[in-house]
């Protein structure tokens, strides 16, 4: 997470130009553009538009709508919380509060210190070693109070 | 000579440190100067005992497990790589009961084979239904998909030989194959472990489904919250165009001679809406627009992808077509009872002791998933229910696990089978809570298009929240039931349709646990609609 560029007009736009020819090209361009900066900064919505040749008001309509893209920068790292229903059946309700008192935040919220943003998220496939977390992209299983502790304050603890 | 260690790459397997033992072995091997292959694989389905490290002997392969990257040096001593024995050791890995009792058909290589070699694929009889279908007319591949009974394993199960019969007649000068691996529901991981186990299965089921239908491009619409899913059926792609098995020499290899026909694959990535597992969402999202379901009709089949007629199938349905090419339409519809034919895929979720992928024939009883396989509780407490088919199915009590895991066996009890997840609760669940959640979940992943489903599903929240909080029951009761009845009939698709099932089923089989006292302090009655939910 942490080799997230600074928003750049000119990088959205060569990234943007590497996939406008895709046929329904919105979705890789958003997370291209995700995958660049962290998030979709509200200027990249008239470049996509001219690029694709639709409305802003299309463009928002798409960016607003998945859970994914986000709207600001988020921490250096991202920690996914499953609360689907294998989770629940393990635990995860208590595991949430749990993270939501030792951070300060509450889900969707980044930590002041811009280290660690809490996102949750409906099922992470591996329902067979609930409860369940991804931490910056990589999935852990059978997440105890303890073992959540441990990676939250690894990633804290690095750039 | 070199031995051959297998350490799976299977998230559910690198999320309880897999990487770590396959570092450790590599790293052990080779300062005691020992000469090994490690290949990652996916994973045999058997999650408790993951990391499953195993060992290729001259007697077959020996399975250790769960290995811890500290076990790793005492296995050396043991002599593991020779098959000996160690507290860890688990014998063949076949024999192992939870694995010798299944028929994995579309399982068949999963965890066997290294996920990236398609020589390893072709070893283990892949390609051979793509070969087979090539001797076939157009009409005979459908003829033989309809034959074999094979039912769409998204959840509908509506029979994939008359879907693809459809697109095979439509006139048109392009058509589509497009895979849905947008695997939401909760308690379901099939189709990441075919995409990180063996990929290329998916890719020959689509290229015989193309050659059948006379689509020339494919999408697979996999969900991001599998980006190693993703990368793997990235690498599966590029490595099948390397090799002629995709693109413009056509799907056939150096070896078999060319028809002049094209196939090319691209995998794609969602953005975290659960309601793009539903097919027209998910062509809509295909084509870079909200992911808001189209009225049906016209079917996908006849105007699907960019207006054209497109086949939509289950990731899980694709692979087992291939199979089903190779060893004939009656070896697989052998399978099974009554109308569906085949094996079902039965993930085992939740509070289960020994969860993972069990494939056997469609009969197998809920309460044999759940024991004989399962082990029951992961808590040790006692069962009390079971939501089986994802968020958008039933809640059954323990009286109901006589139910055969049957299309229609769970519809004549008002369940849903679904994808085959299997979600265990033990005696500390709460049904009030889980029927909240239910429609808490519908109002949060709501694409918003008919009104029964994005408002009903926020008004649901706030009877339940009433009901909950001991204000007006009996009357509360009575609005939940009629609203339900008004998603059921007039949702548009089968988010706001079933929803409902969880919420009824809650209230039908666990009466008790919506006639407690009010919670102290009192539920917060709020309005829960998209802007206000906190975490938004």
């Amino acid at each position: 997470m942490s080799d997230m560029q600074a928003w750049d007009a000119d990088r959205a736009r060569v990234r943007i130009g590497e996939l406008e020819h895709l046929p329904g090209a919105l979705l890789p361009i958003l997370h291209a553009i995700q995958e660049e900066f962290g998030y979709i900064h509200p200027d990249t919505t008239p470049l996509i538009a001219e690029a694709l040749n639709l409305s802003r008001a299309e463009v928002h309509g798409v960016i607003s709508f998945y859970h994914d893209f986000r709207h600001a920068a988020p921490g250096r790292h991202v920690l996914k919380v499953c609360r689907a229903e294998s989770c629940q059946s393990m635990g995860c309700d208590a595991l949430v509060q749990h993270i939501e008192k030792r951070l300060g935040v509450k889900l969707g919220e980044t930590t002041p210190d811009q280290s660690l943003t809490v996102e949750q998220v409906f099922c992470l496939g591996n329902c067979a070693l609930s409860p369940a977390v991804m931490l910056d992209g990589e999935p852990y299983g059978r997440v105890s109070p303890t073992v959540a502790d441990f990676l939250i304050d690894s990633s804290r603890r690095t750039q | 000579m070199s031995v051959k260690v297998y350490v799976p790459r299977d998230s559910a397997a690198l999320s309880v440190g897999a990487e770590g033992v396959a570092r450790a072995i590599a790293g052990e091997a080779s300062s005691r100067g020992l000469d090994i292959t490690l290949v990652r694989n996916g994973s045999r389905g058997m999650f408790w005992l993951e990391p499953l490290v195993e060992v290729e002997t001259p007697t077959g392969r020996v399975a250790y497990g769960p290995v811890t990257r500290e076990a790793v040096p005492e296995l050396f001593d043991a002599g593991f790589l020779e098959g000996k024995s160690h507290a860890l050791f688990l014998g063949p890995t076949e024999e192992i009961p939870f694995l010798k009792q299944q028929e994995r058909l579309t399982f068949a290589r999963c965890g066997i084979v290294d996920p990236l070699s398609l020589s390893d694929y072709i070893a283990h009889g892949g390609y051979r239904g793509l070969q087979r279908a090539l001797t076939l007319q157009p009409q005979e591949i459908v003829d033989a998909v309809k034959n074999s009974g094979l039912r769409g394993r998204g959840g509908a199960g509506f029979p994939t030989g008359i879907k693809w019969n459809t697109v095979l007649l439509a006139d048109a000068d392009q058509k589509y194959i497009c895979c849905n691996a947008d695997e939401g529901d909760s308690g379901t991981y099939a189709d990441r472990m075919i995409m990180e186990g063996d990929p290329f299965v998916l890719i020959e089921g689509m290229t015989i489904a193309a050659i059948a239908v006379g689509a020339t491009q494919g999408y697979i619409y996999c969900r991001s919250e599998y980006p190693h899913a993703f990368r793997t059926m990235q690498r599966a792609i590029a490595i099948a165009y390397e090799n002629g098995y995709l693109g413009e020499s056509g799907y056939l290899g150096a070896n078999v001679t060319g028809t002049g026909k094209r196939f090319d694959l691209e995998v794609r990535l969602g953005a975290g809406a659960y309601i793009c597992g539903e097919e027209t969402s998910m062509l809509e999202s295909l084509e870079g627009r909200r992911g808001q379901i189209r009225p049906k009709p016209p079917l996908p089949a006849l105007e699907g992808l960019f207006g054209k007629p497109t086949v939509v199938n289950n990731l899980i349905t694709l692979a087992t077509v291939p199979i089903i090419l190779d060893k004939g339409a009656e070896y697989y519809r052998d399978f099974g009872m009554g109308k569906s034919r085949g094996t079902l895929t039965i993930q085992l979720a939740g509070n289960i002791k020994q969860g993972g992928l069990v494939e056997k024939a469609f009969g197998l009883s809920l309460h044999d998933a759940i024991y004989s396989y399962g082990g029951g509780t992961a808590s040790g407490r006692p069962l009390r229910a079971v939501q089986v088919g994802g968020p958008l199915g039933a809640y059954f009590p323990d009286s109901f696990l006589d139910t055969p895991l049957d299309y229609e066996a769970f519809a004549a009890r008002k369940g849903m089978l679904g994808h085959g997840g299997i979600v265990v609760f033990d005696d500390t669940v709460d049904l009030a809570k889980q029927a909240r959640f239910a429609m808490e979940f519908c109002a949060i992943e709501s694409c918003g298009k008919c009104t029964p489903c994005r408002v009903g599903s926020t008004r649901g929240v706030e009877v339940i929240d009433r009901i909950i909080a001991n204000d007006n029951r009996t009357k509360n009761l009575e609005l939940l039931d009629d609203l339900c009845t008004v998603m059921t009939d007039g949702s548009l698709c089968a988010l706001g349709g079933l929803i409902p099932l969880p919420v009824m089923s809650a209230i039908q089989n666990f009466p008790e646990d919506f006639d407690k006292p009010a919670p102290v302090p009192p539920v917060q009655l709020t309005i829960q609609n998209r802007e206000t939910i906190p975490w938004r």
